[in-house]
């Protein structure tokens, strides 16, 4: 199927992809989470008439479309780098893939574009109900958008609702409601507007925090860090409660990425999580260094996350790649072998056909379907190839729950503090709440760093690594564009730096 | 019902569904054209602070159907989507670039601390309304005048010429193509905010506005005459047999167009609408031509899409090996994702309800200098 492919091409491919969505990360969950706090000061001001709402509503709605713009931006790239970058994917998978972009775009971007403008120019224009409804609809908007991205991811982690079909060599949907429904998915969008939530609420306990600090617009500030602090706290709840959730998805489907980021080597019955530790980087499958140059474990928990029981057995990286009889675990070795097999199947399936030898067909045929499950397999060199990076994924990870942890006790103390109106004096907790924003951001970040190299060497888990589903590229070419967007992506964010913060010192009066 | 339909019935429709929304993209590029309007008819600040405003409030629908009408292609006819972005890379990269430098333009041109100034995010804008427009004029005409590719027994591509894509835009055809594109987008742009902006207290404008509408009509005149000769006259590329052979058929698409004469009352109507809306523009006080000119490039734009793929024709041709040629049959979908794609698709007229009615409710009242001067973009 694939004679040779340059791997430095697949790897610049990859870097751009990140590129764009980590930069496209940076934006989207602000504008997700913050669509909704914007409605909320909305509807508060239609309900009071009060002016102050009015002027709240409409400073926040003001750093909302500074933020919204890149976002639209970038959006746009990625649906174009899966058919530039990834032309084969396009392919192999545009029957399942492309189906939850075409909604997104229908439903979601529709309902966005088009109430964006009443929601910013409809002050004098539209009734005030009508307004109202339109800020609204913006927050179910790009909400509805998230619904289908992280439809199309989710397939991507774990592809249910599918079968591939010899004669059009491509993987084709089988089951819509399997694809849209898919617990991957359901987890994957609860837990990700909930952290978006969180960071909205983060950004405005930020900017709010650091008007308390200079003393200036006193008044919005508590407001903001009031029904900021309620929503991100409430937020944070579910984000713990999804992230477990997703944390169970992965380990029942995607054990190597739970492997990964837990830096499990050696499978274990009550298998603990690492509170604390090192990875040691210089380790490769297979060897017999430590994991870690040092750790802290936490006994049992990891099989509770894994499958809700803490004596059960969580399989490590070792078992993955060189199978595990005892556990009934096939290994990456065999899955090959299969996965081989599958291939040249295909392969002679194919040129069967086309020489119309139906009985010679019909037997390849068979033995593709025999082997089609491990069918991705067949493009790997080797078993330790089916092991993502055990350091980024285990740092990511714990970086990210770190911070999950730690972003519940601030909103709790801004609540607390915001109650007893003694926030003015905390000036140490006013510093802390206004780097909140930041490190919001860093968790997301992080999250998407689980969620993406995790899934390596895979594009779609087990049926397609990245090596097959790349285009007809030259290194050189994707290196160009890489730089292309790098200086555009560098230009953009100082542009959006420096405009969002001279707003944030304007201030509300002015806009 | 829409369960029953066959394979080849729910080709055509999706063919058809992308094509109305590729269509409706070429009517709203009237943002694009106005854009690269902006320094020829807005002398003043006031002057480009209404141009800007009244643009910038239907910039994202625009932006927002070029998303759709790719992300429909992806899901109805992927094959079209992996060959064409591999492999004609440059040139969608480039389109890519201009669209990603408009997303930002109107939000972050007049802001302080914008980096790149107010003339730069204006630059923006131009290259926008003119390179972009010209290139994906330029892609279309690919459709009929085929492209360089070939694809393996897995259907992965190669591109054959080192340009990869960007040869398209060397082609006379193309180009033409391109640059009537450009020329009504900017014509459509003119009559956009003729309809849009009271001109009580910039009346200067109204009258270059009026004037610019009627020149780039003219000016692109030349361009539609040459593509709509080369098409009457132009070899196609059909498919001749039952085995989905491709082969290259003298006047393949004047036979397309008197095999489905519904396509050359489009096109015709349609002509007939752009050049009614021109003249109520240029010629009367009138600010409606838009709806003539909009309508009129909708059927225009559906007759050009329509065109190379209907009637056994390859839309996505391959001048580098005839039978790796895409047609709605082999580029689509399986049935059921076209049929799962058309109950989808039955939220269309919704859609189009609520922006044409919000549309209106906010667009009833004209845009004055009073709204926009010290407020919006």
């Amino acid at each position: 199927m694939i004679e040779h492919f340059d791997l430095s091409m697949v790897n610049w491919a990859r870097a751009q992809f990140a590129l764009t969505a980590m930069y496209h990360w940076i934006f989207v969950p602000l504008t997700l989470g913050i669509t909704w706090i914007i409605a909320f000061y909305h509807s508060i001001y239609v309900k009071t008439g009060s002016e102050e709402w009015k002027r709240l509503t409409r400073f926040w709605m003001k750093l909302f479309g500074i933020n919204f713009a890149i976002g639209v931006a970038t959006g746009i790239i990625l649906e174009f780098e899966f058919g530039t970058n990834w032309s084969n994917y396009s392919w192999m998978v545009g029957d399942i893939f492309g189906a939850p972009l075409a909604i997104e775009g229908l439903i979601a971007f529709f309902l966005e574009a088009t109430f964006f403008a009443v929601m910013f120019f409809g002050w004098n224009r539209v009734s005030k109900r009508f307004h109202l409804f339109s800020t609204w609809m913006v927050a179910v908007g790009s909400n509805m958008s998230a619904v289908w991205i992280l439809v199309a991811n989710a397939w991507m982690q774990h592809p249910v609702g599918q079968a591939f079909n010899a004669d059009t060599a491509r993987f084709e949907m089988q089951s819509f409601s399997d694809v849209v429904f898919s617990p991957v998915a359901v987890s994957k969008f609860t837990h990700t507007t909930s952290a978006s939530m969180l960071l909205a609420s983060f950004f405005i306990i930020s900017i709010s925090s650091w008007y308390l600090l200079k003393k200036r617009h006193i008044q919005m500030a508590k407001r903001s860090i009031m029904v900021a602090a309620i929503f991100g706290l409430l937020s944070s709840g579910f984000v713990a409660f999804t992230g477990d959730e997703a944390a169970y998805e992965v380990a029942q489907n995607q054990p190597m990425k739970l492997a990964a980021i837990e830096g499990l080597y050696t499978g274990q019955h009550n298998a603990g999580v690492v509170a604390l530790g090192l990875v040691n980087t210089n380790k490769k499958v297979g060897d017999k260094q430590d994991a870690f140059k040092f750790e802290i474990r936490v006994p049992g928990i990891l099989s509770l996350l894994a499958n809700r029981s803490f004596g059960s057995f969580v399989p490590g990286i070792n078992d993955l790649v060189y199978g595990n009889a005892r556990e009934n675990i096939m290994g990456a070795a065999e899955k090959i072998k299969k996965g081989k097999l599958a291939l040249a199947a295909l392969d002679a399936y194919k040129k069967e056909m086309k020489k119309g030898n139906t009985i010679a067909s019909k037997k390849s045929l068979a033995t593709f379907n025999q082997n089609r499950d491990y069918l991705g397999y067949g493009f790997l060199s080797k078993p330790e190839a089916a092991v993502p990076s055990v350091g980024i994924s285990f740092n990511a990870f714990h970086i990210m729950v770190f911070l999950g942890t730690l972003f519940p006790l601030v909103c709790l103390g801004f609540l607390y503090f915001s109650m007893k109106d003694v926030l003015l004096e905390k000036r140490w907790f006013l510093g802390l709440g206004t780097l909140m924003f930041f490190l919001s951001l860093i968790a997301h970040e992080a999250g998407w760093v689980v969620a993406e190299v995790g899934r390596q060497p895979w594009t779609i888990q087990n049926l397609l690594p990245v090596t097959v589903a790349r285009s007809n590229l030259t290194t050189g070419t994707v290196q160009t564009t890489f730089f292309m967007f790098f200086v555009l992506f560098a230009i953009l964010l100082i542009a959006e730096i420096r405009i969002m913060t001279k707003q944030i010192n304007i201030g509300p009066e002015e806009n | 019902m829409i369960g029953n339909l066959d394979y080849a019935t729910l080709q055509h429709l999706w063919w058809l569904i992308c094509s109305i929304v590729g269509a409706l993209f070429l009517f709203l590029t009237f943002v694009q054209g106005g854009q690269t309007l902006l320094w020829q008819v807005a002398k003043t600040d006031t002057e480009k602070a209404l141009v800007i405003n009244s643009l910038g409030r239907k910039w994202e629908l625009t932006f927002t159907t070029l998303v759709l009408f790719g992300g429909a292609l992806f899901a109805a006819f992927p094959k079209f989507y992996a060959t064409s972005f591999g492999g004609a890379y440059w040139v969608w990269i480039l389109i890519l670039f201009t669209f990603i430098i408009q997303a930002v333009s109107y939000e972050y041109r007049k802001m302080p601390g914008n980096v790149l100034g107010e003339k730069g995010y204006e630059l923006f804008l131009f290259i926008n309304g003119s390179v972009g427009i010209l290139l994906i004029g330029a892609a279309v005409g690919t459709f009929y005048t085929g492209s360089n590719f070939e694809l393996s027994i897995y259907n992965f591509v190669k591109w054959t010429h080192p340009m990869r894509g960007l040869e398209a835009a060397f082609s006379l055809f193309n180009l033409s193509l391109g640059l009537f594109l450009v020329f009504n987008a900017r014509t459509l742009g003119a009559m956009y905010l003729i309809n849009n902006i009271d001109y009580t207290d910039v009346p200067e404008m109204e009258t270059r506005l009026r004037q610019a509408a009627f020149k780039n009509f003219v000016i692109s005149l030349p361009f539609l005459l040459y593509v709509l000769v080369s098409l009457l006259l132009m070899k196609g590329f059909g498919i001749v047999d039952d085995q989905g052979t491709i082969a290259l058929v003298t006047r393949k698409y004047l036979g397309n167009l008197l095999a489905n004469s519904w396509l050359l009352v489009f096109l015709l109507v349609g002509l007939v609408l752009v050049i009614l809306g021109v003249f109520k523009t240029a010629k009367s006080d009138s600010t409606a031509g838009i709806w003539f000119g909009g309508l009129g490039t909708v059927l225009v734009g559906l007759t050009v899409l329509l065109l190379p793929a209907y009637n056994n024709t390859a839309f996505y041709p391959s001048k580098a090996s005839l039978q790796s040629s895409l047609t709605i049959y082999n580029a689509s979908s399986s049935p059921f994702t076209l049929t799962v794609m058309t109950y989808v698709a039955i939220a269309i007229p919704f859609v189009l309800a609520y922006v044409a009615y919000v549309w209106w409710l906010m667009d009833r009242k004209k845009l004055t200098v009073e709204e926009v001067v010290g407020h919006g973009y």
